[in-house]
C-alpha cells in the first residue's frame, strides 16, 4: 500500500488527476452496487453531464485566451448572458445556425467593451469585469422589454420558444450512421457485458459519444485546437508572451495591445457559443437567469484547469457533472452522497497512510457524517439541491488550489512604453 | 578606404516632463568596435540607448546607422536595421523556455506552425560559435542569471544583429562570469560585429572597451580611448568634480551585541535549503556587510529577519530578547528598521502623499499614530523634518510618492528608518539606482547613525560600498555565509571572488 | 492638487452620466420613443415630496450595500457575495426576530445583531478559503450568492414559513416592538407636507451612522491605514507589519457584518416580515454604486441617492409605454462609463500633479502647513 502511495506522490500533476478520476468512478460504481441503482455511472448521466459540461468548457476556454494574453476576465458570465439573448433573438428571427453566430456575436460585443477598459483605458480587469456583468444583465433586459411582448410571444424575462440544433450519434464508438450505414456500438455493447468496472467506464464513454450535438462536437474540438493553436503557432506564442511577460514581448516588437484584444474577443465569441449553446441545445428558450453563474464555474474550470485547455476539459466535467446531479432523481442524489462517505473514508485512509493523522481524522468524521446523512435522509430537497454545482465548485477549488500557474502577467497593468 | 561609421549621432536632442534625458549627443561608433559609454545613473545613457534601439524617439537631432539615416518607430525597425539591445533587467519570459524566448516576433515557420527543430539547430550553432551554450527547451526560471544574459545575447544574433547593444551587463555577475562573457565579446568583435555597452564599472570598462564615450546631464563631455585615462580621471570626468569616497575613518564599534543571529535556516516549499545554518551579529556603532550576487538569499534572510518568512528555524534575538515568536509588526516596534531593496515593491506607497509614505512601517507609534487614530498633524510635521534633514526635494509633504525621482524616493525612506531610531536597521541595496549625489548623502547618514549607536546590516551587491561602510564583511553565497572578512585587508577583487564562492584567489 | 481631486469626485461621474443617459436616449429613439419627454416624465415624477421620500428609501440600502463591498475595494478584496449574504440575513433576522418581544431599543439592537452576525459569518467563509486555501474571493463569494439564494429558499419555505393560512407566503410578523419608526414626525416638524403612505424609514439614521463610521475607520484610524496600504501595496504593507492573513478576514468580517444589515431597512421599515418578493438586487447595485462613489462615502451617498431616484421615477415610464428597463441600461452603462473616465481622468491629474512637482522643487514649509 505505501508503496503505491509513493508512487502516486511522485507522478506529475496530470497522473495524479487520471488516478483520482478512476478512483472516483470506483467509489460511485461501489456506492452503487449498495443502493441498487445503476444511474451513477450510466450513460444518461454521463450524456447529461458532458452536455452541462460544455457551455462550462466553453466558457473556461474563452478565460484561457483572455487570461494568457494577460487580461483577467470576470465578465465571462455576462458575455454568456448576451450570447444567450442574441442566439435566442438570432433562432427565433432567422434559424438555428443563425443564431449560433449570433450569439457569438453578441459575446463577441460585449468581449470588445471589456477589452476597451482594461486594455486601452487600464481599467483594473476584476472592476472592468464586474461592470461588464452589469451591464449585461440591464441590457438585454432592456432589449427583451422591447422585442419581446406579449404579441411576439414572449415578456421581459422570456423569449417565445425557439427549434433547436439536432444530434448525433459518433460512429464506431455509439453505433451513429455513416452515409445511412449503421456502424457497430463498441461502447453500447461494452456497456451490456455489466462487467464489474469496466462495464461502468465504458458506459460512460457511451454517454460521450452517443446523442451529442454538433456544437458539443465543436466544443470538443476546441480543446485539441487551442492546445495547437496557442503552443505551435508563432500567434499562439505571442499571445501567451502577452501574458507572462508583455515588456519583453514589446521589446521585441509583439504588438501586445492588439494581441490582448484578440484574446479578449475571443473570450467574448466563446462566452457567447457557450450562451447559444444553452440555449439552442439545452432549453429552446431564452430565459432571463439561464446562465445561473456558469460563466464563473467556467472560471473556475479554468483555475482547476491551471490555465491549460486539458485541464479546463477536466474541470468542466467534474463541474457539468455536479450541475446535472440535481435532474437525475432523488435516488442518485442518494448514490452521490454513498459516494462522497466511501471517497471520504478513503481519502481517510489515505491521509492516515502518510501519517498526517489529523487531517485523517477529520476526513473519516466528516465521512461518516454524510454516511449518517444518507442513512437517514429520504429525498434531498429540491431547494438544497440547487446549490450543489456551486458546493462542488467551491469544494473542487479549495482542494486544488495548490501549485497553480497563472499566465505571470495576468492582470497585470501594461501601457506600452511604459516601465514594468 | 574608410568605412562609414556604424553608428553615428549628432544633436540629438529628448525631453520629458520636468527633465531634459538628452541634449545634443554627439556619438560615433565604427564597425567592429568595443564602444563603452561612461556615466553616473541619470546621466542619459540609457534614453540614449532606446533611441538607437527605437523605442524611443528623439525630439531632435540625427541618427545614421552604417552610413544611412535611421527613424526608428520601433524597435521592430532597429531590428531590421541589424541593431540588437539586451537590456539590463533582462526582457525575459520566465514561464516560457529559451528557445520561446528567443524566437518570440521573429518565429521560423514549417508551414503554419513553428519550426522548432530549425529554431533548436539555430541556437546551438550560434551557442558554440559563441561560447554562449545553452538548452533550448529548458524554462528560463531555471537558469541562472548569467545564462539568462546568454539568452538575451541569442536573442539579439539570432535576428541577424551585426549591432549589440549592452546596458550595465556585468551589474548582476560575478567576476569569472565576466570574464566569460568579456570573451564572448571579443569572439563576436573578431566575426565583425560592433558593440556598444553601457556600465558604470570603469575598471572593467578599461580593460575591454576600444573607445570610450563619457555622458553626464544629459551630454556627451568627453570621448576618449583607454590609453588615454586611467580610472580615476574617468570617475572625474562622469561626475566633473572629485569623487566622493565611503572610505571610513576610525571605529566606533562597541561591544554590546544588538542583533544575533544564530542557526538561522529557512526551506522553500518544495523542501529546498534557502537560507543554511545563517550566524552572525551585529553590535552596537558597527556596520555588519553582507556581500553577496543578488539572488543568494539575500531576500530571504530580510524576510526572515522581518518575521515575513514565518517559516524560518533558529533564533534571532534583539539586545539580548528573542524574536523569534514576534510578529512583523512586533519586530518592528521592538526596534528594526528596513530600508528595502526594492523600495517600489517595499518600502513605498507610490500615489499616497508622503506624509503617508513616512509613516510606512511606524504607523502603530507616534508622531505618527495617537491611540487608534493616525495623527495626521504629526505626521506631516514629523515628515517636514524628514525632508529638510535629508534633503528630499519636493515642493510640499502632500505630493504623491510617484512625483519624486529615485533618489529622492530613497532618501525618503532612509530618512524616515534612520529618524524613527531603531536598534538595529537593516539596510539593503541602499543606494542602488540612485544618482552619486543621492548616494553620498545616503552614505553620510549611514555613518553617523553609526556613530550614533545604531547597527546596521548592510546588505548589498556594491564592493565599494561594502569594503567603505562596513566594519565585518560576511559573503553570502547559495543560501550560506562563506566567509567572514576584514574589509581593510580585501580589494573587490578578492571580495568578488569570494562572493562566486571560488575561494580566495592571489591577487594579480 | 485639490482641482484634481474635485476634478475626479465630481467630473468624472458627471461626465459617465452623460454618456449613459446618451446612449440610452440613442437606445430610446431607435426604437420610435422621444427621450426628452421620457426624461422630463421621470423628473417630474421623481421630484414630487413622495417620490423624494422613497428615493431615500432606495438608497438607504444602496448606501449600506455600497459600504460593504467599498470596505473589501479598499483593500483590494473583491466581495461580490453581498446580495446572497443580505437575503440570508434578513431571512434569520425576520425569524428570529419574531420569536418574541421586549423593549424596542433592544428589540430593534437583537435583530441588528442577528442580522450583522449572519452576514459576517457567510463573509468569513470565503475569507478562510481564501486564506488557508488560496481560492480567490471572486468566485467564493459568486458561488456563495448561489448556495445562500438556495439555503435561504429551503429555510424559508421548510422552516422558517409562518403557519398562517392566506395567500401571502412569509415568515411570522415581527412584533411592532421591533419595528424601527417612520421619521414622518420629523419631516412634518420640519414643515414638510407629506401624504399619508410615504413613510421615511427610520433606518436612514442608522445608515448614516455607518456612514460616518465606514470613513473614520477607513481614512482615520490605524486599522484603516493598515487596510489601505494592503490595497495599495500588499508587500509593502507585509514589510510594515501588516499581517496579510488576520487582515483578509478583519476586512471581509466587516464587509459581510455591512451586508447583513443591508436588507433590515426595509425588512424593519416597510415590509416587518420576510415575504417570498423580498426586494432583490441591492447587493450588485451596491456595487455599482461603490464604484460610482469611488468608495467615498459621500460620493456613494450620491451615488446611492441617485440610483434610488432613478428606480423610482421609473415607474412612471410605465404609463407612458416606455419600457423602464431603460433604468437599468442607463445604470449599466454608467457603471462601465465611470471606471473608464475615472482612469482617464485619473491619469490626466496626476500627470500634472508630477510635472508641477518636478517643476517646483523647493521645499515650501509654508503650503505644507508645518511650522518653518
Amino acid at each position: 500500500m505505501t508503496v503505491l502511495v509513493d508512487r502516486y506522490r511522485e507522478a506529475g500533476r496530470r497522473t495524479r488527476i487520471v488516478v483520482i478520476a478512476l478512483v472516483a468512478i470506483l467509489v460511485m460504481t461501489i456506492a452503487e452496487l449498495v443502493t441498487g441503482t445503476s444511474d451513477l455511472t450510466s450513460r444518461s448521466t454521463a450524456s447529461a453531464a458532458l452536455r452541462l459540461a460544455i457551455p462550462i468548457l466553453l466558457a473556461g476556454l474563452g478565460g484561457l485566451y483572455s487570461e494568457r494574453s494577460g487580461v483577467v476576465n470576470i465578465g465571462l458570465e455576462g458575455m454568456m448572458i448576451s450570447g444567450t439573448w442574441f442566439a435566442a433573438w438570432g433562432a427565433w428571427m432567422f434559424g438555428p445556425w443563425e443564431g449560433v453566430i449570433l450569439g457569438v456575436l453578441g459575446g463577441a460585443i460585449f468581449g470588445l467593451l471589456h477589452a476597451l477598459a482594461t486594455v486601452t483605458f487600464n481599467v483594473d480587469h476584476i472592476v472592468s469585469g464586474v461592470a461588464i456583468n452589469i451591464l449585461g444583465l440591464g441590457a438585454m433586459r432592456f432589449l427583451s422589454s422591447i422585442v419581446y411582448t406579449p404579441e411576439t410571444g414572449g415578456s421581459v424575462i422570456q423569449s417565445p420558444p425557439i427549434d433547436g440544433l439536432p444530434n448525433i450519434d459518433l460512429p464506431f464508438l455509439a453505433g451513429g450512421q455513416l452515409f445511412g450505414w449503421n456502424s457497430p456500438d463498441f461502447f453500447g455493447w461494452l456497456e451490456n457485458l455489466e462487467l464489474f468496472f469496466l462495464s461502468d467506464v465504458a458506459g460512460i464513454l457511451r454517454g460521450f459519444t452517443g446523442g451529442i450535438n454538433w456544437l458539443t462536437l465543436l466544443g470538443l474540438a476546441l480543446v485539441p485546437i487551442t492546445v495547437w493553436l496557442l503552443w505551435r503557432t508563432p500567434w499562439g506564442l505571442r499571445l501567451r508572451s502577452c501574458g507572462e511577460d508583455p515588456w519583453a514581448a514589446e521589446s521585441v516588437g509583439v504588438r501586445v495591445l492588439r494581441m490582448k484584444y484578440y484574446g479578449v474577443i475571443i473570450s467574448g465569441m466563446l462566452s457567447g457559443l457557450a450562451g447559444a449553446f444553452l440555449v439552442l441545445v439545452q432549453a429552446g428558450i431564452y430565459r432571463e437567469g439561464m446562465t445561473g453563474g456558469r460563466g464563473f464555474i467556467g472560471l473556475g474550470a479554468l483555475i482547476f484547469g491551471n490555465w491549460m485547455p486539458v485541464g479546463v476539459f477536466g474541470g468542466s466535467l467534474v463541474f457539468g457533472f455536479g450541475d446535472s446531479l440535481r435532474f437525475r432523481g432523488p435516488e442518485v442524489v442518494r448514490s452521490f452522497i454513498l459516494a462522497v462517505a466511501i471517497g471520504l473514508v478513503a481519502y481517510g485512509v489515505y491521509s492516515a497512510v502518510r501519517s498526517r493523522l489529523r487531517a485523517a481524522i477529520v476526513q473519516i468524521v466528516i465521512g461518516a457524517a454524510f454516511l449518517v446523512y444518507y442513512l437517514q435522509v429520504v429525498e434531498v430537497s429540491n431547494q438544497l439541491l440547487a446549490a450543489l454545482p456551486y458546493v462542488i465548485t467551491l469544494l473542487v477549488l479549495a482542494a486544488a488550489s495548490q501549485h497553480l500557474r497563472m499566465p505571470a502577467a495576468d492582470g497585470a497593468r501594461y501601457a506600452k512604453g511604459e516601465a514594468r | 578606404m574608410a568605412q562609414a561609421p556604424a553608428i553615428q549621432l549628432e544633436g540629438v536632442t529628448k525631453r520629458y516632463p520636468g527633465v531634459v534625458a538628452n541634449k545634443d549627443v554627439e556619438l560615433t561608433v565604427n564597425s567592429g568596435e568595443v564602444h563603452a559609454v561612461v556615466g553616473e545613473n541619470g546621466a542619459g545613457k540609457s534614453t540614449l540607448m532606446k533611441i538607437i534601439y527605437g523605442m524611443v524617439r528623439p525630439d531632435e537631432g540625427t541618427i545614421t546607422i552604417n552610413g544611412a539615416p535611421a527613424n526608428f518607430r520601433t524597435p521592430k525597425d532597429a531590428i531590421d536595421a541589424g541593431i540588437g539591445m539586451v537590456h539590463q533587467h533582462f526582457m525575459l519570459a520566465d514561464n516560457l523556455t529559451v528557445l520561446e524566448n528567443v524566437i518570440l516576433g521573429s518565429e521560423p515557420r514549417s508551414g503554419v506552425m513553428i519550426d522548432f527543430e530549425g529554431a533548436s539547430e539555430r541556437i546551438r550553432i550560434l551557442g558554440q560559435t559563441y561560447g554562449l551554450r545553452l538548452e533550448p527547451n529548458q524554462k528560463v526560471e531555471k537558469l541562472s542569471v548569467g545564462e539568462r544574459q546568454r539568452v538575451e545575447i541569442i536573442k539579439v544574433l539570432y535576428r541577424g544583429a551585426r549591432i549589440l547593444i549592452l546596458d550595465e551587463p556585468t551589474a548582476v555577475l560575478v567576476p569569472h562570469e565576466v570574464n566569460e562573457l568579456f570573451d564572448s565579446m571579443r569572439d563576436l568583435s573578431e566575426e565583425g560585429h560592433t558593440i556598444i555597452f553601457i556600465s558604470h564599472k570603469l575598471d572593467e570598462v578599461l580593460s575591454i572597451a576600444d573607445h570610450i564615450t563619457v555622458m553626464r546631464d544629459g551630454q556627451t563631455v568627453g570621448s576618449t580611448t583607454p590609453a588615454q585615462v586611467d580610472a580615476r580621471q574617468l570617475a572625474e570626468m562622469m561626475i566633473g568634480s572629485e569623487l566622493p569616497s565611503p572610505e571610513t575613518k576610525e571605529s566606533t564599534v562597541q561591544d554590546k551585541v544588538l542583533l544575533d543571529v544564530s542557526d538561522l535556516d529557512l526551506l522553500s516549499d518544495d523542501g529546498r535549503p534557502l537560507l543554511e545554518d545563517i550566524t552572525f551579529a551585529v553590535r552596537k556603532g558597527e556596520i555588519v556587510g553582507i556581500a553577496g550576487v543578488e539572488g543568494n538569499g539575500q531576500a530571504q534572510l530580510v524576510d526572515s529577519l522581518l518575521g515575513v518568512a514565518p517559516t524560518a528555524t533558529g533564533t534571532i534575538s534583539l539586545a539580548g530578547e528573542s524574536m523569534v515568536h514576534l510578529t512583523t509588526r512586533e519586530r518592528r516596534a521592538a526596534g528594526i528598521g528596513l530600508i528595502p531593496e526594492d523600495r517600489h515593491r517595499q518600502g513605498l506607497l507610490l500615489p499616497s502623499p508622503l506624509w503617508e509614505n513616512a509613516a510606512l512601517g511606524h504607523q502603530y507609534k507616534e508622531p505618527y499614530a495617537n491611540g487608534i487614530w493616525i495623527d495626521k498633524k504629526g505626521s506631516r510635521e514629523h515628515t517636514a523634518e524628514i525632508v529638510r534633514r535629508f534633503d528630499v526635494a519636493t515642493p510640499t509633504v502632500d505630493v504623491p510618492a510617484t512625483a519624486l525621482s529615485g533618489g529622492n524616493q530613497q532618501k525618503l525612506v532612509v530618512g524616515r528608518e534612520i529618524m524613527a531610531n531603531p536598534t538595529v536597521l537593516i539596510a539593503a541595496q541602499p543606494t542602488r539606482g540612485i544618482d552619486i549625489g543621492a548616494q553620498a548623502a545616503v552614505w553620510e547618514e549611514l555613518k553617523t547613525a553609526r556613530a550614533a549607536g545604531m547597527g546596521i546590516l548592510l546588505i548589498s551587491a556594491d564592493l565599494e560600498e561594502l569594503i567603505g561602510l562596513s566594519d565585518t564583511i560576511h559573503v553570502l553565497f547559495e543560501g550560506k555565509l562563506v566567509a567572514k572578512l576584514n574589509p581593510a585587508e580585501i580589494t573587490p577583487e578578492i571580495l568578488g571572488s569570494y562572493m562566486t564562492g571560488a575561494g580566495e584567489k592571489k591577487a594579480s | 492638487m485639490k482641482s484634481g481631486r474635485l476634478l475626479t469626485a465630481v467630473v468624472a461621474p458627471a461626465i459617465a452620466l452623460v454618456i449613459a443617459f446618451g446612449f440610452a436616449a440613442l437606445a430610446l429613439l431607435l426604437v420610435g420613443i422621444d427621450p426628452i419627454t421620457a426624461y422630463r416624465e421621470m423628473w417630474v415624477f421623481g421630484t414630487t415630496p413622495e417620490s423624494l421620500i422613497i428615493t431615500v428609501n432606495n438608497a438607504v440600502p444602496l448606501f449600506v450595500s455600497a459600504l460593504a463591498v467599498a470596505v473589501g475595494f479598499k483593500m483590494g478584496l473583491f466581495n461580490i457575495g453581498v446580495e446572497g449574504t443580505y437575503l440570508l440575513a434578513a431571512l434569520f433576522a425576520a425569524y428570529i426576530g419574531a420569536q418574541f418581544s421586549v423593549t424596542p431599543v433592544l428589540h430593534v439592537t437583537a435583530i441588528l445583531l442577528v442580522a450583522a452576525l449572519v452576514g459576517a459569518f457567510w463573509a468569513w467563509i470565503p475569507a478562510y478559503l481564501k486564506v488557508k486555501r488560496g481560492v480567490h474571493e471572486v468566485i467564493a463569494t459568486i458561488m456563495l450568492n448561489y448556495i445562500a439564494f438556495a439555503l435561504s429558499a429551503y429555510l424559508f419555505l421548510n422552516v422558517f414559513r409562518a403557519e398562517t393560512a392566506g395567500l401571502t407566503v412569509a415568515t411570522d410578523l415581527i412584533p411592532e416592538t421591533g419595528w424601527i419608526p417612520s421619521l414622518n414626525p420629523l419631516l412634518t416638524a420640519l414643515g414638510i407636507e407629506v401624504r399619508a403612505g410615504a413613510n421615511l424609514h427610520g433606518f436612514l439614521v442608522i445608515a448614516i451612522v455607518l456612514g460616518v463610521g465606514y470613513h473614520y475607520l477607513v481614512n482615520k484610524s490605524r486599522f484603516g491605514y493598515d487596510l489601505r496600504a494592503s490595497g495599495i501595496n500588499p508587500t509593502a504593507a507585509n514589510a510594515s507589519g501588516v499581517d496579510p492573513k488576520k487582515m483578509i478576514i478583519r476586512t471581509m468580517l466587516i464587509s459581510g457584518a455591512l451586508a447583513g444589515l443591508v436588507g433590515i431597512a426595509p425588512l424593519l421599515g416597510f415590509y416587518h416580515q420576510y415575504p417570498q418578493d423580498f426586494p432583490r438586487n441591492y447587493g450588485f447595485n451596491g456595487i455599482a454604486v461603490a464604484l460610482l462613489g469611488r468608495n467615498n462615502a459621500v460620493g456613494m451617498a450620491f451615488g446611492a441617492l441617485l440610483f434610488g431616484f432613478m428606480q423610482r421615477s421609473a415607474l412612471i415610464l410605465d404609463l407612458r409605454d416606455v419600457p423602464k428597463e431603460i433604468v437599468t441600461i442607463i445604470q449599466g452603462i454608467v457603471v462601465l462609463a465611470v471606471v473608464i473616465v475615472y482612469e482617464v481622468v485619473s491619469k490626466y491629474v496626476q500627470r500634472r500633479v508630477i510635472a508641477s512637482a518636478a517643476a517646483a522643487t523647493d521645499f515650501d514649509p509654508v503650503t505644507s502647513g508645518v511650522a518653518a
